[in-house]
């Protein structure tokens, strides 16, 4: 019992469920079939969390050999971009084929923008806040040179069925995320993978020594992270079936990283949790919507965001508890 | 010794910019009204929205339809580029200044020194907060109040003779902004009118098309029965229109949608019946502007604050309309 209640994980996980009743309450359908689909607010929860899910865990690996990409968000709006870009331009948007053949075109283009990344940070060797920065900057600015300023709007079927699709009665958004973290905690937890990524992470120069591929690694994660964040930028725009250059992706980089923080994983590399940064992401999307069922008024949205993170913060950090519950356990003992 | 040397430099800069200054206003003058043609310099907010960008195209193109030279300038989103580009209009002594602000405070300096230099100032689309409105001729823009009034309005012509209780949630555009406050209080105003009206539900979407899509879904989820959706924006309505289908439901039919804009897309689902009022909040600017920038330069008195050319659009006017909107 007592080992659960340690588990950096825990605390997390307590506001995430008592997140999840409070809308249980608020909500006319939790969960129910519709459509022959599962429908309801935790439905919409698990589908709204899906691309913040696949940031995060990219966010997650790149922040395990401790660099950050702050470029998630830029790669999110280009790759929708791209896509729809291309699909306005097929001679039949509802054709299975060409539309699987753009998202192929857009997650390379995502991934060649992860390769530059990578090839900073590893090879010219920049500082990963600075290398990722510029690509956060220019990389919006690319978006909307594609775009030309404008929204783009794309009327195919498959497409949006990315983010809206339901296959097996879930969410296919949601069912993309999930294989995605199946894939990482298969790649980095039965091989060796994850071993190599925690020592980069703990000392390159140790690693290197010890005969590891620090660089290799380094800039495999950050190809990994643009990959992911340009399947989430898919799945924003197929969300609105349109490319918005100006808002897809902004500032998510922040909640990746605050999903990688409260799922467990250091900032300053090392170890790293896969299952934190899923609870972290899903917590995030809950609280987001609970703001709104709750009817909690605009202005105070990010004061109440704000308090629910530092509650978990404070619950996280072992010095705090030690100080609040230590001291409620020598009383108790003092009055037993 | 390095340091004697920068600031060698530096003053030595200040010396230079001096006598530009001098340098440009005695060749500013002797220039102005060589030809007869109109400079206007005239600085954007940036390039944010399809909005936006149609309001540089009006301008550009009014510019040189009505023989304006046109001195144009983005601030892409920041203040300090937009005050720089007014410094460099005065410099340039152009003949008339247009701007839309990035922000509301903080012009007071600048707009000072356009006056001293005698450059009249239109602001365009925003306003700024001085205190002293002899800075700036006129103010051209839309009335973010009377377009949530016109939706209150038709709201309750929809309603009339009616008794039965009308839900209706609302979606903002971004908190703290002068559009989102003021089509809040407009459209609450209007709806008095009406005690069975009732805002059950309000929230920010942020003007975006994708928060309006999550909120919406949260508001079906959390709100028995709606009736009516007022968002500030076409974006975020049409965002609220996939969640509206997605749970089911007949957008324009069972959830009655009121926006504000009237850009293309939306204009799009109004004509398909999906939205069932848009109030029109022109990007347009450009011939008013070119208007005004000439009376003010002959020197005749302007109104301080002129409304845009706007109007509204029901599924019907849509249809027509249309075929002629170009963003």
């Amino acid at each position: 019992m007592n080992s659960i209640v340690k588990n950096r994980l825990f605390w997390p996980a307590v506001i995430l469920v008592v997140l999840l009743v409070v809308n249980a309450f608020t909500s006319n359908q939790f969960i129910t079939v519709q459509n022959g689909h599962l429908f309801g607010s935790l439905i919409d929860i698990l589908r709204g969390s899906s691309a913040l899910i696949l940031v995060a865990l990219g966010m997650t690996l790149v922040i395990a050999t401790g660099g950050i990409d702050l470029s998630v968000g830029a790669v999110m709006a280009i790759s929708g971009a791209v896509a729809c870009l291309l699909i306005q331009d097929l001679p039949n948007q509802n054709a299975i084929g060409p539309v699987l053949g753009v998202v192929a075109v857009a997650i390379g283009v995502s991934l060649v923008m992860g390769l530059w990344n990578g090839s900073l940070v590893a090879i010219i060797g920049v500082q990963p806040i600075i290398a990722t920065l510029i690509l956060m900057v220019a990389g919006r600015g690319i978006a909307q040179l594609i775009t030309d300023g404008q929204i783009i709007n794309v009327q195919s079927g498959p497409y949006a069925t990315i983010a809206t699709g339901f296959f097996l009665g879930l969410p296919v958004a949601f069912l993309i995320a999930a294989a995605a973290v199946a894939l990482i905690l298969l790649l980095t937890r039965r091989t060796a993978l994850g071993l190599l990524l925690e020592s980069v992470g703990g000392s390159p120069t140790a690693s290197r020594l010890a005969g590891i591929g620090a660089r290799r690694i380094t800039i495999m994660v950050y190809v990994v992270a643009g990959g992911f964040a340009g399947l989430a930028g898919l799945i924003y725009s197929a969300n609105i079936k349109s490319a918005d250059s100006i808002s897809a992706g902004n500032l998510i980089e922040l909640d990746a990283i605050l999903a990688v923080v409260i799922g467990g994983t250091a900032l300053i590399g090392g170890r790293f949790s896969i299952a934190g940064t899923v609870i972290g992401a899903i917590l995030i999307q809950t609280l987001s919507v609970t703001v709104v069922a709750i009817g909690i008024p605009p202005e105070a949205n990010l004061l109440f965001k704000a308090v629910v993170v530092v509650a978990l913060c404070l619950s996280q950090s072992p010095d705090f508890r030690a100080k609040v519950f230590g001291r409620f356990k020598t009383r108790q003992a003092v009055a037993a | 010794m390095r340091r004697s040397l920068s600031v060698a430099v530096f003053s030595g800069l200040l010396a230079v910019s001096a006598l530009a200054g001098c340098g440009g206003s005695d060749s500013g003058s002797g220039d102005k009204g060589d030809d007869g043609t109109i400079t206007l310099g005239f600085s954007q907010v940036g390039a944010e929205s399809g909005w936006r960008t149609a309001n540089t195209k009006s301008i550009q193109e009014s510019a040189a339809a009505a023989g304006i030279k046109l001195q144009f300038s983005d601030a892409q989103g920041k203040q300090e580029n937009q005050i720089t580009a007014l410094r460099s209009f005065i410099t340039q002594k152009v003949d008339v200044i247009a701007f839309s602000p990035v922000v509301t405070s903080g012009w007071d300096a600048v707009l000072k020194e356009a006056k001293d230099a005698g450059i009249p100032v239109i602001l365009t689309d925003r306003a700024v907060d001085s205190q002293d409105d002899s800075l700036y001729e006129s103010f051209l823009g839309s009335d973010f109040k009377v377009e949530g009034q016109k939706a209150g309005e038709w709201l309750l012509k929809e309603y009339e003779g009616k008794s039965e209780p009308v839900n209706i949630v609302e979606l903002q555009g971004t908190t703290g902004s002068a559009p989102a406050i003021d089509r809040q209080t407009g459209f609450g105003d209007a709806i008095k009118a009406n005690p069975n009206f009732k805002i059950v539900k309000t929230q920010t979407g942020d003007f975006k098309r994708a928060d309006g899509k999550t909120v919406m879904e949260t508001f079906l989820q959390s709100t028995p029965d709606i009736d009516v959706l007022y968002a500030h924006n076409d974006d975020m309505g049409l965002g609220a229109i996939e969640a509206i289908e997605a749970a089911g439901k007949k957008p324009g039919t069972d959830i009655k949608i009121i926006t504000v804009d009237a850009v293309k897309d939306g204009m799009t689902a109004l004509a398909d019946g999906k939205i069932n009022f848009i109030v029109e909040c022109s990007p347009l600017l450009g011939p008013q502007l070119m208007d005004i920038a000439k009376k003010v330069n002959a020197g005749e008195k302007v109104e301080k604050r002129i409304l845009t050319e706007e109007t509204t659009f029901t599924q019907e006017q849509a249809k027509t309309e249309l075929p002629n909107r170009k963003y």
